[in-house]
């Protein structure tokens, strides 16, 4: 009798085991299964290179290459600012600041990560709008830069934290092998424990960059919306732009279930889905590569 | 040698003015937030439900529909979290499946949570017709914050000596019974933080639940999960962006309680990791 309820036990827990290769799978199958539907209506090639997003006009226009270039636009700017300023947190706290000052630290990192993206947004509207918007002597303060600026503190945290394992996991040797040789502190850090860590902090940065185009709220509250090719960089920064992610949030409230804008917000999707899986991926290899390596 | 000495300060410097762009715009927010946004606490905001189309009155039912969100996501995702968990530390051994679990639970954190939101639309909403729901909602939280739960209760799973497992099936224990009464109680702490922070993640996000639950106005409470519910996010978002003319007031106390919520689970969470990891004997 045991045995049997053993049995069973285990198979539940196997079954469960499987269920987030399952959930992945579902999820894509579903985001495909309403997203491909768009392509009878248009070519693949258009949907992802012209330049106009009219989903509600007649004939619906549905080129996502705004949306695109705004994604990337934010996401430029994001890690501009938060990779130096991610890196260099990292390395304070794991090499530098003592004991008590440490952990505050790592506690004041984890909190800003659990701050919610539609409170950031809230925030971003308040402050960071109208000093945008004062600075620069533009129209709106709704712009790419504001989009990047907050992006910026959602991506850091990841980055501070997964560069900090990476360092952690640097071994001790190595560093004290080169105290011993007379380097400096700056210098062991600078040419051996940042180089020995360097595929785990370049994971960092790719999930960094990953979190950031994936972020929805944030960025639909405060880049002003606008689905229009950006310009030139800098420029392009000072102007209101849409993101992929804020276009299917926008959007699916007010798209008929089964209309071509619907199903093109759903193409969208599987266009999201492939790149964070690819991010993901990426930085998994780096991160086990590490693992083995040392 | 005093070259380098030098370049040691200006570097040490300069991370430490790093971690200062970081430390003070959190400090800020959370500052800004508490001052600006406790004038509007009082027990009238908090119980009462939104009126002249959300320019007053409280935030009741939206607080309410979190609630219900929240504790439905765990319901969900606590029992697979776990078992999933157990199975990677008790049972999977190093080989290819193993890796692709581990691939996954990467992927599904990474996932953006608008997609969360368009699978939820699909799968519960449309294909299983429970309509905009709090069960359509509370399953979509629940798988995202799958992940979370998976990954901090195998590390506490993990964190339990072999020696102990060792000892249950020498003395005649069968694996089952081993993690049962023995590897499941010693890890109790950090499931719970697991628990905890999938509670916080799950009461702050807004995207997965735009188009499988929330609801702009709903002046009374959801009497079944069939129901739609307001959410506190969604509401900080509909307050600050689509109605004109809210009161600050009213915007800041809005969010003030969100964030409450959120930083106090996530600082519930921290002080029992650190509370267990100081009395941890092995």
């Amino acid at each position: 009798m045991r045995k049997l309820k053993e049995f069973f036990i285990e198979k539940l827990i196997l079954v469960c085991g499987l269920a987030s290769i399952f959930f992945v799978g579902v999820i894509f199958f579903f985001l495909l299964k309403e997203g491909l539907a768009l392509f009878k209506f248009i070519k693949p090639v258009a949907f992802l290179l012209d330049r106009n997003w009219y989903p509600i006009s007649e004939p619906a226009q549905l080129g996502i290459l705004p949306l695109i270039l705004g994604s990337l636009l934010v996401t430029l700017g994001a890690a501009v600012i938060s990779v130096p300023i991610g890196v260099a947190c990292a390395l304070y706290i794991s090499e530098i600041a003592p004991g008590k000052l440490k952990e505050v630290l790592k506690a004041g990192i984890e909190l800003l990560a659990a701050i919610p993206s539609v409170v950031l947004g809230f925030i971003g509207m308040i402050t960071l709008v109208p000093w945008v918007k004062n600075i620069f002597y533009l129209p709106t303060g709704l712009t790419a830069l504001t989009g990047s600026i907050m992006l910026a503190f959602m991506a850091m945290p990841t980055i501070v934290s997964v560069a900090e394992d990476a360092l952690y996991s640097v071994p001790k040797s190595y560093k004290e092998g080169a105290l011993a040789m007379g380097a400096t502190h700056w210098q062991t850090i600078w040419r051996v424990m940042l180089p020995a860590a360097s595929s785990g902090i370049l994971a960092a940065v790719m999930l960094g960059i990953g979190r950031v185009i994936g972020e929805t709220m944030a960025v639909m509250m405060i880049t002003g919306n606008s689905a229009v090719i950006p310009k030139m960089i800098p420029f392009g920064f000072v102007q209101s732009v849409r993101t992929l992610t804020a276009t299917i949030a926008a959007e699916m409230g007010e798209a008929v279930v089964g209309s071509e804008h619907y199903f093109a917000l759903f193409a969208i999707g599987i266009v999201l889905f492939v790149i964070s899986f690819a991010i993901n991926v990426t930085a998994d290899l780096f991160l086990h590569r590490e693992k083995t390596r040392l | 040698m005093r070259n380098s000495a030098r370049s040691q300060k200006i570097a040490f410097a300069l991370l430490f003015l790093a971690t200062l762009l970081i430390v003070i715009p959190v400090g800020f927010i959370v500052v800004i937030i508490v001052i600006k946004g406790l004038p509007a606490i009082n027990w009238q905001f908090l119980s009462d439900i939104p009126r002249q189309g959300m320019r007053a009155g409280g935030i009741f039912p939206a607080i309410i529909g979190t609630l219900y969100l929240v504790i439905g996501a765990i319901v969900f995702a606590l029992p697979i979290g776990l078992l999933a968990a157990i199975y990677l530390s008790e049972y999977s051994k190093e080989n290819f499946l193993s890796r692709m679990i581990k691939l996954a639970i990467v992927n599904l954190a990474g996932v953006p949570s608008v997609v969360y939101g368009l699978f939820g639309l699909a799968l519960f909403v449309v294909f299983f017709k429970f309509g905009a729901s709090i069960l359509s909602g509370s399953l979509t939280l629940g798988i995202m914050i799958l992940p979370i739960i998976i990954t901090t209760s195998r590390e506490a799973l993990e964190s339990v000596p072999h020696s102990f497992r060792e000892v249950s099936l020498s003395l005649g224990a069968s694996k089952w019974q081993t993690i049962r009464y023995i590897v499941l109680p010693n890890a109790i702490p950090g499931i719970l933080t697991g628990t905890i922070l999938g509670l916080g993640r799950a009461a702050g996000e807004t995207a997965p639940i735009l188009f499988t639950v929330a609801a702009f106005y709903l002046p009374q409470l959801p009497k079944s999960i069939f129901d739609q519910a307001m959410a506190l996010p969604y509401h900080l978002y509909v307050i600050s962006t689509q109605v004109p003319n809210v009161d600050e007031k009213i915007r800041y106390g809005t969010a003030l309680v969100l964030l409450t919520m959120v930083l106090f689970m996530n600082l519930v969470a921290i002080i029992i990791r650190y509370k267990f990891r100081k009395r941890k004997k092995w």
